[in-house]
């Protein structure tokens, strides 16, 4: 056991060690503000969307290794990939999170089912640096509960290499020409927001029928996806394994560095633009050091960084103000705002419509109507030979008995 | 004396019942309870909304067992006819795969499937292809065979090396033809084997979510999947992912009955050594 | 004939080992790859394997899966062969009992082992009041749970084989119960112990079913980080780390395989003198 402590230590020791050269640019910020729980021993639960935050690869900034330079806090970082994910997490009551970046809908479902602690502003002087526009949002009204993180728009990627023609539609989606080159959202809000655009109907619909009808028009699609995925697009687009697919602008942008096949278009019939936001979940034993957390993710200097690595765009203003000129004229960051001018936030879908979305959801991931023909005749009389052999074998054996 | 020895055992038995048999009734009494802690059955009919996911893990990992039979049984065979040392080394060489993570291997074989991965590439060099490999419940039994094929031919070899050389060679020398041999003698005296082989094969391959998520493209789900979802997945429900939990364990429960009806004791210690 | 078939099955054997062995090459490959992308192959590199060690994510999972791995299976090994020596001295009808009950965790599907425990943490936290976090102790809980039977079943059979008056003679010579057991019954059972534990520690430190359902954001071992970047790429570094591991178990392995053949030629030319 000793020697167990040893290595431990030892390990520990390697760790810091290396992650020493993240934090250089200490003296940036005020030690009298982040200063106040070194050496108390104390780490915070972050939890987050994959690839959503700048951790040291490619020469970036190492925000959670910063972070925990500058205040002496150990952060133990977790991913999810889909809101919906996060919320069976935190729902499920087993773990502790302290701070967690949800999407705008489900912050409201979240602060409507007491699932938030509202925030102290007095302990996040950054917070200043938001820019109004994102402030006192329909999802969280006051801004009592959520710092916005980044925000962005959801269009349709595609590779130029194997689709010639404009894309300005939704409907390309249904083009059986791309049949197995296109991929699809695997959540089911992002899925049926899709549905819901190119049918004309709200992102935020209730209407039952209105929500069948999009879950026919998804059934329909099937046939023609490759595959239900979220972050896995990023390696699929890349190597060109697929030719069109849905995702967020943002993550479009990290795609184009490694692809410059790819482009990006917001359809005509609208679209979801949401801002992903920082929120601390009830139980969070660390409150204080959570909003630490957040100020230091609100910093200019720190917000900036990270955004260029994430990609998305920020509602930071320090942030904007320190971005490449180039980044900050980018229409698909930024997008002007005639392009906006269909587009409509999630909000938060009452319990009954949430479920009937859920189970919709799950109806068309799970319809195949090439098995349902044959599969339980098959299914039967291969029961019936079992049983079948079940009883030559035993009456076998026992006349083999009875013999001996 | 005898008695103090038996004692022994009571932290093992103290740590089945609250590790194993209390959450499994937990499983139970989530699955017959609604979100407001009353009793309902409400659960437990909404799984027949899913019998088609269901069917098709059945005979997903049915097709799988029986590929892994039909894999297995020949090699098993093979390698209990050789030498001590010769069999250690090839089991050796089985079992070695499995120190990979069974995650990154999985992932391996999308590198190889994918429409422009290996295998596609080199068909191309061929002038064939590219062919529609991964993303299809053809790639989902692969992944199947490919993780679980050295749980059929362990209890397989365990069995045959117990197979003595001598009985048949008697019964090629009273002149059996060798498919004789095979059918009368091996076969029979296999069966052990055979029916640990297609439970340790099945009940993985049945219940798992994992090959389905990453070779079936998320459009191939299995009751895996299912139950992932109803707790840590997208649609959040313990009470339903309890519920077909449930159907789970009796739908294992009857496969194994039925193995059980070829072989009074399924050998899992053969299997573990 | 007997040389046809036995080069026959020579190929069937190469065969069946290139497929096992396919991914496997396939993931050595990618952690030489330059690409950090597994879609293009750019150039030899050694990189990946220098960076593994700056890797605070990697290294972090690490030493958490050494942790579990080790901790659940020494626990599993005590209380498994206590367990074993009492469920030895037990009666026909509570030895078949006990069995039945040690069987259901090997037999029962992972997720569903996985996901009761994962309702038992949670109730023991919400509805009982414990404050009883999923982290590295439920992990460890868990382990242990699915470790014992494997020592379980490794220890019985060494019971079984060992002589059953020996104790009882160690007695009547004066040794007392503890003694008697130390030199007497340990060194018979030593065998199956170290079995059952390597089993436990082989197991563990690969399960993922288990630990995705058990694990809190405190106590991400190395399956489960592979899992996070699985969904959108596993960095060559991780490539790198289970290339290692690998070729150290192939190189434990072969030294292992190696000295007992050294020792059996030199035992077979003791014969000869």
């Amino acid at each position: 056991m000793k020697k167990l402590f040893r290595l431990l230590a030892v390990c520990t020791f390697c760790m810091v060690m290396f992650a020493a050269p993240a934090g250089a640019e200490e003296a940036e910020f005020d030690e009298a503000y982040y200063g106040r729980f070194r050496g108390a021993g104390i780490s915070i639960n972050v939890f987050n969307w994959g690839e959503y935050i700048s951790d040291g690869s490619d020469d970036s900034l190492d925000v959670n290794a910063a972070f925990e330079e500058v205040t002496g806090i150990t952060v133990n970082y977790a991913t999810f990939a889909t809101n919906e994910e996060l919320y069976s997490k935190l729902k499920g009551g087993g773990a502790r999170y302290d701070v967690i970046i949800p999407s705008d809908y489900m912050i409201a479902r979240m602060i409507r089912e007491d699932m938030l602690e509202p925030l102290d502003f007095s302990n996040l002087p950054a917070f200043a640096n938001i820019d109004e526009k994102y402030l006192d949002p329909e999802y969280d009204p006051g801004n009592l509960y959520s710092v916005p993180y980044t925000a962005g728009t959801v269009g349709i990627i595609y590779n130029t290499g194997s689709v010639d023609e404009p894309v300005d539609s939704w409907g390309i989606l249904w083009d059986e020409r791309y049949t197995g080159d296109m991929l699809m959202f695997s959540n089911s809000r992002d899925a049926f927001g899709i549905a819901e655009k190119y049918l004309g109907y709200s992102l935020n619909a209730t209407d039952p029928n209105e929500l069948r009808a999009c879950a026919e028009l998804l059934k329909g699609q099937k046939p023609l996806v490759q595959a239900y995925v979220m972050d896995e697009i990023f390696d699929k687009m890349v190597a060109g394994e697929a030719a069109i697919a849905p995702y967020y602008a943002g993550d479009y942008l990290t795609m184009s560095e490694s692809n410059a096949d790819l482009a990006f278009a917001i359809p005509k019939e609208g679209t979801n633009l949401f801002v992903d936001a920082i929120c601390i979940p009830k139980g969070a034993q660390q409150k204080e050091a959570a909003e630490m957390y957040i100020n230091f993710l609100c910093e200019g200097r720190v917000a900036a960084d990270n955004i260029t690595y994430i990609g998305y765009s920020t509602p930071n203003q320090a942030a904007f103000a320190l971005l490449d000129e180039e980044i900050q004229n980018n229409p698909v960051s930024y997008p002007p705002d005639e392009l906006l001018e269909n587009t409509e936030p999630f909000l938060a879908l009452d319990e009954e419509t949430g479920r009937l979305m859920d189970q919709l959801w799950t109806e068309v991931l799970t319809t195949d109507q090439s098995y349902n023909k044959w599969l339980m005749p098959v299914f039967l009389i291969v029961a019936v030979a079992f049983s079948i052999g079940i009883t030559i074998a035993r009456r076998r054996r026992k006349i083999r008995d009875t013999l001996r | 004396m005898k008695l103090h020895t038996r004692l022994a055992s009571v932290p093992y038995l103290l740590w089945v019942v609250v590790f194993t048999i209390i959450p499994l009734l937990l499983i139970i009494v989530f699955a017959f309870t609604g979100t407001d802690g009353g009793f309902t059955i409400e659960n437990i009919s909404a799984v027949g909304r899913y019998t088609d996911v269901i069917m098709k893990s059945i005979w997903l990992a049915a097709i799988a067992t029986g590929v892994s039979l039909f894999l297995g049984y020949p090699l098993a065979y093979i390698i209990s006819r050789h030498s001590a040392r010769q069999q250690n080394v090839s089991l050796m060489l089985i079992m070695l795969p499995m120190w990979m993570s069974f995650l990154l291997r999985t992932f391996a074989w999308m590198t190889l499937l994918e429409k422009t991965g290996v295998i596609n590439r080199l068909l191309g060099l061929a002038g064939l292809g590219p062919f529609e490999l991964i993303n299809t419940s053809g790639a989902v039994v692969l992944g199947m065979v490919y993780n679980y094929l050295p749980f059929m031919i362990l209890p397989l070899h365990s069995v045959m090396v117990k197979i003595d050389a001598s009985v048949i060679e008697a019964a090629q020398d009273l002149g059996a033809s060798p498919l004789r041999v095979f059918f009368k003698v091996v076969l029979p005296l296999s069966m052990p084997g055979i029916s640990s082989g297609i439970t340790m094969v099945f009940v993985p391959a049945v219940s798992t979510f994992i090959i389905s998520r990453m070779l079936g493209g998320g459009s191939n789900l299995m009751i895996g999947d299912l139950i992932d979802m109803q707790f840590l997945g997208n649609a959040y429900n313990p009470h339903l992912g309890s519920a077909i939990s449930l159907v789970l364990m009796v739908i294992i429960l009857l496969c194994m009955s039925i193995m059980n009806q070829f072989d009074d004791d399924v050998d899992v210690e053969g299997v573990l050594r | 004939m007997k040389r046809k078939s036995s080069a026959l099955s020579r190929i069937y054997t190469a065969v069946i080992m290139a497929f096992l062995y396919m991914p496997i090459l396939v993931l050595i490959v990618l952690s030489f790859n330059q690409n950090k992308s597994r879609g293009a192959w750019t150039g030899f590199t050694f990189d990946w394997y220098r960076k593994l060690f700056t890797n605070r994510l990697i290294l972090g999972a690490f030493v958490n899966t050494m942790i579990v791995a080790l901790v659940s299976s020494v626990a599993a090994t005590l209380i498994g062969t206590a367990a074993a020596l009492g469920i030895h001295t037990m009666n026909k009808w509570m030895k078949k009992a006990v069995r039945m009950l040690t069987y259901i965790p090997i037999m029962s599907p992972e997720i569903i082992m996985g996901v009761s425990l994962m309702l038992l943490f949670v109730f023991v936290r919400t509805e009982l009041g414990v404050p009883l976090e999923l982290g590295l102790l439920t992990l460890i809980l868990s382990h242990i749970t699915f470790n014992i039977p494997y020592v379980i079943f490794n220890v019985l059979p060494k019971l079984r084989q060992m002589d059953s008056y020996a104790y009882d003679a160690a007695l009547d010579l004066g040794c007392n119960p503890w003694q008697a057991f130390y030199k007497v019954i340990l060194p018979e059972i030593m065998p199956g112990i170290t079995a059952g534990f390597l089993m436990a520690v082989t197991y563990s430190l690969d399960d993922f079913v288990i630990s995705y359902f058990t694990a809190g954001p405190t106590s991400q071992t190395l399956p489960l980080a592979i899992w996070g970047q699985l969904r959108r790429r596993v960095s060559p570094e991780m490539n790198a780390l289970s290339t290692i591991i690998f070729v150290v178990v192939l190189v434990l392995l072969l030294v292992s395989n190696l000295s007992s053949m050294r020792r059996e030629r030199r035992g077979r030319k003791a014969v000869r003198l």
